[in-house]
């Protein structure tokens, strides 16, 4: 029984560090840049605390928070280095990845298999561990833009706007994603039953 | 005949249709394929579990490893 607002310390925000790191490596892929943001989530909430309306749930108010803080910290990061060479390189691997999933009528090279009850492997401790790998064999740009659409839930517009793109540029970039994601969860897990 | 949608094209108007609506005339020539199409049917489940996988990723974290 938490009521948030209660006035007890910050021990009941605490609980929710592990949860806020995740959220944030997910997006940032940099631990102190991550532990950064959690702090200074944390921070804000303790002083933030009595314009909490308790509306939303804890987890979600902090989540509010540390999205405007990762934001943040991308913007600053943009700014001191604007995405590097590797870039072009980066996106010619990945075109000629999904290339190479289709042949030239446009059909599938290898036509996705039924995963079954993919479900069920969400009780399976090593199924994370691939999907960790997975999530992070991605360009790091095609990651930022992933994660900004299924973990921070913003539309694709807003992410035009922050990364300054065209929407069909976002499109293709997160058509990637899923499918780098799905190929790679294809031949770590799923395929090997 | 190209006026029937490809796998690449019905893969990316399945990745599309998680970030926009799609048109009518998309959403024809979708449905068209994925009724002749076991792996474009294949791929929309795996997406949509990727999908779920991302939320339940970061769920775990708040009950703790």
């Amino acid at each position: 029984m938490t009521a948030p607002g209660a006035n007890n310390g910050d021990a009941d925000l605490e609980q929710f560090r592990g949860y806020l790191m995740r959220y944030a490596l997910l997006q940032l892929r940099d631990e102190s840049a991550a532990e950064n943001a959690v702090q200074e989530t944390l921070l804000a909430a303790v002083k933030g605390r009595a314009g909490f309306s308790g509306k939303s749930s804890v987890r979600t108010w902090l989540t509010g928070i540390l999205k405007h803080k990762i934001i943040d910290q991308l913007r600053r990061t943009a700014r001191e280095q604007p995405l590097a060479g590797s870039d072009a390189e980066d996106d010619r691997s990945e075109a000629e990845l999904v290339d190479a999933l289709f042949v030239e009528n446009g059909h599938w090279s290898e036509p996705p298999a039924s995963w079954g009850s993919p479900e069920r492997s969400f009780e399976n401790r090593q199924f994370w561990e691939a999907f960790e790998i997975c999530a992070r064999l991605m360009p790091a740009k095609t990651a930022r833009v992933f994660v900004m659409r299924e973990v921070m839930e913003l539309t694709t517009e807003e992410i035009c706007k922050e990364l300054g793109i065209t929407a069909t540029h976002c499109w293709v970039m997160l058509h990637r994603a899923r499918l780098s994601l799905r190929e790679c969860l294809d031949v770590k897990w799923f395929g090997k039953s | 005949m190209k006026i029937l949608t490809t796998c690449k094209e019905a893969s990316e108007l399945l990745s599309q249709s998680q970030d926009r609506p799609l048109s009518l005339a998309e959403k024809f020539g979708l449905s068209a394929h994925l009724l002749m199409c076991a792996g474009c049917r294949n791929f929309g489940k795996q997406l949509a579990f990727i999908r779920a996988a991302m939320k339940r990723y970061l769920e775990r974290g708040a009950s703790g490893r």
